[in-house]
């Protein structure tokens, strides 16, 4: 199915790739994870700083890489912050294409889901111990 | 929406008499084709893979329809026609790029194929703890990671040729880097990111002179300019038949015979054995020595016919050609405020150009350019330390061919300038 321009840059999206939910760095990181796509290389990296209740008091991402895979960063930690990691867990590849709205090809999927594993991961990834 | 990034006039021009007949382009039926509607199909991505005229797709399904069997086997007449063809074949590969004996060309699946077997079969008999195998900081990954492997089996130390900021070698540092301990120099012809011809012939000899061997990424050089491994002073020199009009799954590897015949053979079993006991082999005379199971029978002798089109078209026409488009396109897309073109001016560049915009990324560009009809590549285009020596993670590579025309470098410029003028930061604020 082909995909038209309007729908992939649409104007929401493109807002949160120029105005991305809290990019940089996370002093106060608890946990952190990052990962490229080895096809692309897109990169994106999640810091989070996690209460001892499982709550994510802050969210930030860094990255490099196209629209999507940068916006759905910044759409996914808006979504993500002061929810917990069983929210996390539970929020599902499906979910996350959900939130960034815009219909993507298989391939523009990747770059979309980029950012869901690596927090997926993130929430697992004490930092300091793997050296994350 | 108003191109802003684009001077009212451009301030170059094409000149026609460098062009190839532009009657060329009716012989591929692929390039008669809209995308997206009714947008002319565009396609500038043949670094990556040609496009096949009708000539070569007739001759693979003559061969499917008439001929096929499989090759220096069968004693019947469907055999003896494939493998005739089979080794005419390699006869044309032999002439086509100056080889001395049809034996030395090796068909292989592919460019990194031949690669690999280089690094197997030659490397792991002649390269030792402590030796060194000199790469250069533009290689494709499949002139990279062999060497990595190699390296990390045998214990030697991976060098690597530096670039000047404009992708140029720094022929200088050879001085230092090739050391006597130096076994194999690997190298590309043409570089697949930034287009740079690089002084190949100057290199073997330099090589030589102290004792090492050169291997040759002919890859993006053979389909585009004439080749001449004699000349060149290479030793290995390898290329694929799906970037020179031919089909996918053929390569060749050419090797000079004395380094062939010395060389243990790669992978085992049917066509490389001279005679085979319970217990042991000995292996058959030059080419079927690499040339283990059934190979790649109707790639190949399509490969021969997509040889026969580039010499009648003639490799210093097409090159002709494509300098005359890469010249037009790198002047024009030079025209783009902010546009960065990566690699050397057009006197040093094959037919390729490859570009970063501020904004957006190199897969926004393709997929905005796709929507046009246009196909290009974008990524790291399997050069990922090429990339981080540029300081970037991702560009956007236009690479043409004999049948591109400068309406299509007109459209690609055109389009790639209203991109950049959509993506410029316009203070958006996402809503809360």
């Amino acid at each position: 199915m082909p995909v038209d321009e309007e729908e992939l840059y649409q104007e929401h999206i493109l807002d949160h790739y120029e105005d991305p939910f809290h990019r940089g760095h996370l002093p106060t990181a608890t946990h952190a994870h990052e990962e490229n796509n080895p096809l692309c290389g897109d990169v994106v990296r999640v810091e989070l700083e996690l209460g001892d209740d499982g709550t994510i008091k802050d969210a930030y991402f860094n990255g490099q890489g196209c629209v999507i895979s940068q916006a759905s960063a910044s759409m996914l930690l808006e979504n993500m912050q002061g929810k917990t990691v069983d929210n996390v867990k539970q929020f599902s590849a499906e979910d996350m294409l959900r939130l960034y709205g815009a219909r993507l090809t298989p391939n523009r999927q990747k770059c979309c889901l980029l950012s869901w594993k690596v927090l997926q991961s993130a929430v697992h990834s004490p930092v300091g111990r793997d050296g994350a | 929406m108003t191109i802003t990034t684009l001077p009212a006039k451009p301030t170059t021009a094409i000149d026609p008499t460098r062009l190839l007949p532009a009657a060329l382009r009716d012989d591929f039926p692929i390039l008669q084709q809209t995308v997206h509607g009714d947008r002319p199909l565009v396609f500038l991505d043949n670094a990556a893979s040609t496009q096949r005229p009708r000539q070569v797709i007739e001759v693979l399904r003559r061969v499917y329809e008439r001929d096929y069997a499989n090759v220096h086997r069968g004693i019947h007449t469907l055999s003896e026609r494939s493998t005739e063809q089979y080794e005419d074949a390699r006869e044309k590969a032999r002439e086509f790029i100056g080889a001395q004996h049809a034996r030395e060309i090796i068909f292989t699946s592919g460019t990194t194929a031949s690669i690999n077997l280089v690094a197997r079969s030659w490397g792991d008999a002649n390269v030792k703890a402590g030796d060194e195998i000199l790469v250069t900081t533009m290689e494709h990954h499949s002139n990279l990671v062999p060497w990595q492997q190699l390296a990390e089996r045998s214990g030697a130390v991976l060098k690597h040729v530096p670039i000047t900021d404009d992708g140029l070698l720094i022929l200088d540092t050879l001085d230092t880097l090739l050391t006597e301990r130096t076994k194999i120099v690997a190298v590309a012809s043409v570089s697949n990111v930034l287009g740079t011809i690089n002084p190949v012939r100057e290199i073997a000899r330099r090589a030589h002179a102290a004792g090492a061997i050169v291997l040759v990424d002919a890859a993006q050089s053979v389909p585009h300019l004439p080749t001449n491994v004699q000349e060149f002073g290479a030793d290995f020199l390898a290329f694929s038949g799906h970037k020179m009009l031919g089909p996918t799954g053929i390569g060749v590897l050419y090797g000079r015979e004395e380094l062939l015949d010395a060389m243990p053979p790669f992978l085992g079993g049917g066509s490389m054995i001279n005679r085979v006991w319970d217990d042991r082999f000995t292996p058959a005379e030059l080419p079927a020595k690499f040339e283990a199971g059934t190979p790649p029978i109707a790639p190949a002798i399509a490969l021969g016919a997509a040889i026969d089109r580039l010499k009648l078209i003639g490799l210093d026409a097409v090159a002709r050609h494509e300098h005359e488009l890469v010249r037009y396109a790198y002047d024009r897309l030079r025209e783009i405020e902010g546009l960065r073109i990566l690699g050397p001016p057009p006197d040093h560049r094959a037919g390729l150009v490859s570009f970063t915009l501020p904004e957006p990324h190199a897969h926004d560009v393709a997929q905005l350019l796709d929507q046009q009809g246009i196909a290009v590549r974008a990524g790291h285009h399997c050069t990922w330390p090429l990339h981080d020596r540029l300081g970037i993670t991702a560009s956007t590579r236009a690479s043409f061919y004999l049948y591109n025309t400068p309406a299509e470098v007109d459209l690609l410029v055109e389009v790639v300038a209203k991109i950049r003028d959509r993506f410029r930061p316009q203070g958006r604020k996402r809503r809360q």
